[in-house]
């Protein structure tokens, strides 16, 4: 197990190096000049080549990549263009933020989302079964800006139970953080839900009509134990490849949800971030991200060897 | 009688606590949402409108501004322009001192004009342009020397110019600044989250601490307008800026939310490449012709009523028809289709011809090039909008590469800043490169004319070529609007689109 591990390792290394070597260049081929957008509405020429100057930009574009992933390498990201922070400052202040807005979202969709996808493959073809699939469907189809809006509009401005936006630190005050974090968690969550319950559902109705679990209940189990000894411990192996895949589709939903939550994670970061050519911060993020990706996939592949006895062996 | 005057103070003082207490007027938070999360928090370094917000409760400067742009004393209580010009002198206001102790004196405001005019990060060397040295004559009383009359000064000295740091926390700090920044306003710097808020303590220290009735204020950048008003009707905020003109009649209908108002300095428009690289080299650039029959195809209050709800202001040149340097001889030109038509056949385009126009990608600059294209349609001039994100349309402007473009400028206090830098020969940001040496000399003349007389003049002069050439073709001035609890007592709107705290209070 050790021996795969260290493998699955080496193989993250080049993609992270790919990956930054694509963001860069792709931020590269950005139409727009950073120094326009940084330097305000008058855009003094002086103060341009300052700038120009001070961020290196005039340097060819490999020497501009390797003065970066060099300082990277040290843990230097470098110095956000808008705001003059350093980015790793920036990132420790917005991970825990985006962290936790993941974490509860998360549970908002395994909560939904597996004993949906358990119900409509236990109870295929019913009633259940088609109320779970369109809620599923409707969980994926709504927008979540719209919902977002929606639900602020209903439960901050008419009901006045939860704040409308924003956001306090978990330290701060912990039950007002729990607060702020309900919608925006309950909005990326639903949408997440509704995947894992078509996945939970599929994989579910290729374990129901196993031989084992006939067997098991030829044996004279209870349904319930049928079902979720049985029938569930099998079917989990896809669910948690699919809720370590959904960690990417979490930080992509996060940038949205963040948005209209006014969330200051690193969806929102990362948005501000492109719109104001603030190229140290935006390569930051996406190396950030990535590697946390990578580590997600690598815990998913930990997580097979303890749920499938089988592959213990090997 | 001598003795009288201390009893008497402290008998108003403690009336005024009464007063206070007896009205339940008590110290708060005040929370206020801003379109967007400001930049670096360095007067000589910052760009950005919403930055400036944040400075007018945490930086004081040496003048300010009334509602009708009139100059008043803020740090400098008193000013005298010499005979020729050449020389301004300050009386700086005594006892001052910024949030880190350092006192406020002549030496301080001279390291500052030093700062803004010497570090290479100062972005506000042009704005500063016509101090040559300064001379510290007093405690309290400093001389500026410039290079030759300047109007305008006095109104870059009530902007960022003119805001006053801490010499001692600058000197320190450097280029840094903005992390931790000092200076002497009613409210001291305690914290910044980027893009989630900005703290500010009230000051103990400032000299004018009794117009102050809070705590503390929290900006909040909440970008999307539908959320911000949100946070309003949730009680998450108590103020906020830029109200959208489509949430007004919502706020207008919530007895708990106040609106306020006032028609900002700045201007939105269609700039057309004149001369500006082989691309000013079109039909449009070359026939001031096209430009009028354009300008003339247009309902300016009609984009007003259908974009805007009414709320903003039309216009067709740099300074809304309420300033008091609006040329009335020229006023916001009814549409009228057979005249622009009329100006088509003349320019040798009877049956009509395209225009291309850039527009930001955002909502309401493609819901005003939509209409605006609707419009031009009926006098035969067929509109393309291409759409282009910020960034990428300033570069295409500033290099050239457009026909037209749909443009603004959020405006400033002096005259001078809505129009020279644009219109003279080489006007930093004449993206046109529009050029007539009339205008330029108009434009100059106007810089260092020394009557507000001969100043306005002189700005007529130009505005009588610039409608013949309309090289940019105005539309509409935006309209600052807030939106507070109707807790929130005593806001004033400023057409500079700032909120100041002083003499703001709340009532429980």
């Amino acid at each position: 197990m050790l021996l795969f591990l260290m493998r699955r390792i080496l193989i993250a290394v080049p993609t992270i190096i790919l990956i930054s070597i694509f963001v860069f260049a792709l931020q590269k081929l950005l139409p727009g000049d950073p120094l326009l957008v940084l330097a305000g509405e008058e855009r003094d020429p002086a103060v341009l080549e300052l700038l120009r100057e001070k961020y290196r930009l005039n340097d060819p574009i490999h020497v501009q990549y390797f003065t970066w992933i060099t300082n990277a390498l040290q843990g230097d990201l470098g110095i956000s263009l808008r705001t003059n922070q350093p980015v790793t400052e920036l990132m420790l202040q917005k991970l825990p933020v985006t962290l936790q807005l993941a974490a509860m979202s998360m549970i908002f969709a395994l909560v939904i989302g597996v004993p949906a996808g358990i119900l409509s493959a236990y109870r295929k073809g019913t009633l259940t079964d088609y109320v779970a699939n369109v809620v599923a469907l409707s969980g994926l189809s709504i927008p979540n800006f719209w919902l977002g809006i929606m639900l602020i509009l209903l439960v901050s401005v008419k009901w006045q139970l939860l704040p409308a936006s924003g956001y306090v630190p978990l330290s701060e005050d912990f039950g007002q953080s729990i607060r702020t974090m309900l919608m925006p968690s309950f909005v990326l969550g639903t949408a997440l839900a509704a995947t894992m319950m078509r996945h939970t559902r599929s994989a579910m109705l290729g374990v129901l009509s196993a031989d084992y679990v006939r067997t098991a209940r030829a044996k004279g189990l209870s349904e319930r134990r049928v079902v979720l000894k049985h029938a569930f411990r099998n079917a989990l192996t896809p669910i948690v490849t699919l809720t370590a895949l959904l960690f990417g589709e979490l930080v992509a939903g996060a940038v949205l949800t963040e948005q209209i939550f006014t969330i200051p994670g690193f969806g929102k970061m990362v948005v501000d971030a492109v719109f104001n050519r603030d190229y140290a911060v935006v390569q930051g993020i996406v190396l950030v991200t990535a590697v946390g990706f990578i580590l997600m996939n690598l815990l998913a592949d930990v997580l097979y060897f303890i749920l499938n006895p089988r592959l213990r062996g090997q | 009688m001598k003795n009288l005057k201390p009893t008497l103070m402290a008998a108003l003082l403690g009336a005024t606590a009464i007063g206070m207490a007896a009205t339940g007027v008590s110290a708060k938070d005040l929370r206020i949402g801003l379109q967007s999360d400001a930049d670096v928090l360095d007067p000589d370094q910052s760009r950005t409108f919403v930055g400036r917000i944040v400075y007018a409760s945490m930086c004081d400067k040496l003048v300010d501004i009334t509602p009708e742009l009139e100059i008043i004393p803020q740090l400098a209580t008193a000013w005298q322009v010499s005979e020729d010009g050449m020389t301004v002198t300050m009386q700086l206001r005594e006892g001052v001192v910024f949030h880190d102790g350092t006192p406020f004196n002549a030496e301080a405001v001279a390291a500052n004009i030093e700062r803004s005019k010497t570090m290479d990060e100062s972005r506000r060397k042009s704005e500063l342009s016509s101090i040559t040295s300064t001379e510290v004559t007093g405690e309290y009383e400093i001389k500026l020397n410039l290079k030759g009359p300047d109007a305008t000064l006095m109104a870059q000295l009530a902007d960022r110019a003119g805001m006053m740091i801490s010499p001692t926390a600058a000197a320190a700090a450097g280029a840094d600044f903005g992390l931790n920044p000092v200076c002497s306003g009613p409210f001291s710097f305690e914290e910044r989250v980027a893009q989630d808020k900005i703290v500010l303590k009230q000051f103990p220290d400032y000299w004018n601490a009794d117009a102050i009735a809070f705590d503390s204020v929290t900006f909040l950048p909440i970008p999307d307008t539908t959320v911000r008003l949100a946070n309003l009707q949730s009680g998450d905020i108590d103020m906020l800026e830029r109200l959208a003109a489509t949430d007004l009649a919502q706020a207008n209908a919530n007895n708990d939310i106040e609106v306020a108002s006032a028609v900002s300095l700045g201007y939105q428009g269609i700039t057309f490449n004149v001369n500006n690289g082989p691309k000013g080299d079109n039909p449009w650039g070359n026939d001031q012709r096209l430009r009028q029959a354009f300008s003339y195809a247009i309902d300016r209050e009609a984009i007003n009523q259908v974009v805007f709800e009414g709320a903003f202001a039309a216009g067709n040149q740099p300074y809304p028809p309420t300033s008091p340097w609006y040329d009335t001889d020229h006023p916001v030109p009814a549409r009228d289709v057979a005249k622009a038509k009329a100006l088509l056949a003349e320019a040798g385009y009877p049956d009509g011809l395209d225009l291309e126009v850039q527009v930001p990608n955002t909502t309401v600059p493609l819901q005003l090039m939509q209409v605006v294209q609707a419009m031009a349609a009926e006098a035969g001039i067929n509109v393309k909008i291409t759409s282009k994100e910020f960034a990428t349309l300033l570069a295409d402007q500033s290099a050239g590469d457009y026909t037209a473009s749909q443009i603004g400028w959020s405006g400033r206090v002096d005259p001078d800043g809505n129009i020279h830098q644009f219109m003279t020969t080489d006007g930093g940001i004449n993206d046109s490169h529009f050029s007539n040496p009339a205008v330029d000399e108009a434009l100059n003349a106007a810089r260092v004319a020394a009557s507000t007389e001969d100043r306005k003049a002189a700005y007529d002069t130009a505005r009588d070529i610039l409608v013949e050439e309309s090289p940019i073709v105005y539309l509409y001035h935006q309209t600052w609007i807030w939106a507070h609890s109707s807790q929130l007592d005593g806001f004033t709107p400023y057409p500079d689109g700032m909120i100041r705290l002083e003499g703001v209070t709340w009532t429980e």
